[in-house]
């Protein structure tokens, strides 16, 4: 679940999430649920020539299992809580 | 720690005209009327999107059941943006020639390189 609360606190940052089909798309995160699929609001798509149907989608549903990587704005990242959280987590 | 219930991510999204992006590339349109935590999705009215270059066609599908693990990407259809802008609806006879004329030229290009491929080869 540390994952899961850690895009918890991201709600509401943008981010650009790359899919497993290399469309990359950047947005606020609205929400994350326990599969880290996620919803993504004011979306828009880094390579928008290659894919214009996305222009008609403003907000969106990503599947988590498609996910291939989240960029993350830098300065939202506590590397040292998130170390800790891990430590604390693989204790139990 | 307070997790909501699996599968209740799409309540939202319920009776919104969706855009569905499958894994094989595929695009349906329809209306969500039911899904579960897998993301397995009922659409009703659904049509295919067939997107060439920025030409597009809808064909009717009816309703259709999208097995959850095939869906890349739901995105809610902004009613003022649709069709996309900058793309333009043709009837599907001509979407099915632009996507013979899309794989003619791919062929092509892969035949082009091939050839190329084989002249370095001499290098």
């Amino acid at each position: 679940m540390l994952f899961y609360s850690y895009f918890k606190t991201l709600v509401g940052k943008e981010v650009t999430v790359e899919l497993k089909n290399d469309l990359a798309i950047t947005g606020t995160l609205h929400s994350v649920d326990q599969y880290l699929n996620v919803k993504l609001h004011s979306v828009k798509v880094t390579n928008e020539t290659k894919y214009p149907h996305m222009l008609s989608v403003r907000n969106c549903f990503i599947r988590g299992s498609v996910v291939r990587y989240v960029q993350l704005p830098a300065n939202s990242i506590d590397v040292e809580i998130l170390h800790d959280a891990t430590r604390r987590e693989a204790r139990g | 720690m307070e997790v909501p219930p699996p599968g209740t991510a799409l309540v939202e999204e319920l009776d919104k005209r969706l855009l569905v992006q499958l894994r094989d590339g595929r695009k349906i349109v329809g209306i969500l009327r039911s899904f579960d935590q897998f993301a397995n999705l009922v659409l009703e009215a659904a049509v295919e999107r067939v997107v060439v270059g920025h030409q597009f066609a809808d064909t009717p599908l009816g309703l259709y059941v999208v097995r959850g693990e095939n869906v890349v990407l739901l995105g809610e259809i902004d009613e003022h943006r649709d069709p996309p802008p900058n793309m333009e609806k043709v009837t599907e006879a001509e979407i099915r020639q632009a996507q013979r004329a899309e794989k003619e030229a791919e062929k092509i290009k892969k035949t082009m390189k091939a050839r190329m491929d084989f002249l370095l080869d001499f290098e």
